[in-house]
């Protein structure tokens, strides 16, 4: 199990952007930290989330 | 007011080794909005050295119910207005202007600052801008904010951190395009947990 934004959620063995894709996420819009940094968004394609990962996703919304 | 009379006042304030620090930071914001005019005006009255101010639009009347600008600036840029603005408030701070729009094309116009404050209105924008000085720039801090529409509870509006150098101010979840508009202390309380957070890391203190 991944824990994705305090949940435990299935999601080993998928790629970060396959995650983010499947759980609506709008890449453009996001920042995502894995395991205490911050994931480049150049790796999300080639990084496969493992078991006790701890992810952190945080999606912008507009406004300033 | 001359120079010796405000830094004493400031070292009075703030202590002599914590006002050093700040005489010595230099800050970008990005974005002249509702947050970045109120970030740039804290900061310039906190005494920080060097401030770089990047935004490509001009003061509009729409404006003036949030962001830190006067009758008298409409149609200026807001680089400009700002540079005036703190000027008359705190003339001895360093104000940089680049009246552009940052893009991933010219993030290089940041490298010289110590911390980057986001201060857009645009979701992708703060995306971006986040995403690619974090990835450009490892050992810089970056202050976002996401959340700080509509007339909300202020009791929502945190920072919180993210990775080792990212801090994201806000609520999270208050998106102007569902609220439809932006309140001045609302967007002010924002602004002003990114300021803080500037000056704490300036200060040496880096949790939240």
């Amino acid at each position: 199990m991944v824990k994705i934004n305090g949940e435990e959620v299935n999601a080993a063995g998928k790629t970060a952007a396959q995650y983010l894709t499947e759980s609506g996420y709008d890449l453009k819009r996001v920042a995502v930290e894995l395991n205490g940094d911050i994931l480049p968004k150049s790796q999300y394609e080639s990084t496969v989330l493992k078991d006790s990962d701890c992810v952190e996703i945080v999606s912008f919304v507009g406004g300033g | 007011m001359t120079k010796e009379e405000w830094y004493s006042v400031l070292e009075n304030r703030h202590g002599a080794d914590l006002q050093q620090k700040f005489s010595s930071a230099y800050v970008a914001v990005c974005g002249l909005g509702g947050l970045g005019s109120n970030v740039a005006l804290s900061l310039a009255r906190a005494g920080v050295a060097t401030l770089l101010l990047i935004d490509f639009d001009k003061v509009d009347i729409s404006n003036l119910h949030r962001q830190q600008y006067a009758v008298s600036q409409l149609g200026m840029f807001k680089t400009e207005s700002m540079k005036q603005t703190i000027s008359a408030i705190a003339p001895y701070c360093n104000v940089i202007t680049h009246m552009v729009k940052l893009t991933e094309d010219n993030l290089s116009l940041l490298s010289h600052c110590d911390v980057i404050c986001e201060c857009f209105d645009n979701a992708e924008c703060k995306s971006m801008l986040v995403n690619g000085t974090v990835e450009r720039y490892p050992d810089k801090y970056i202050i976002s904010a996401s959340g700080m529409s509509g007339l909300h509870t202020g009791n929502t509006i945190k920072t919180k951190k993210l990775g080792k150098r990212l801090y994201i101010c806000g609520d999270g979840i208050s998106d102007v395009s569902d609220d439809g508009t932006l309140f001045a202390p609302r967007v002010m309380l924002c602004a002003a947990h990114q300021a803080n957070t500037v000056l704490r890391i300036i200060a040496g203190e880096f949790e939240v």
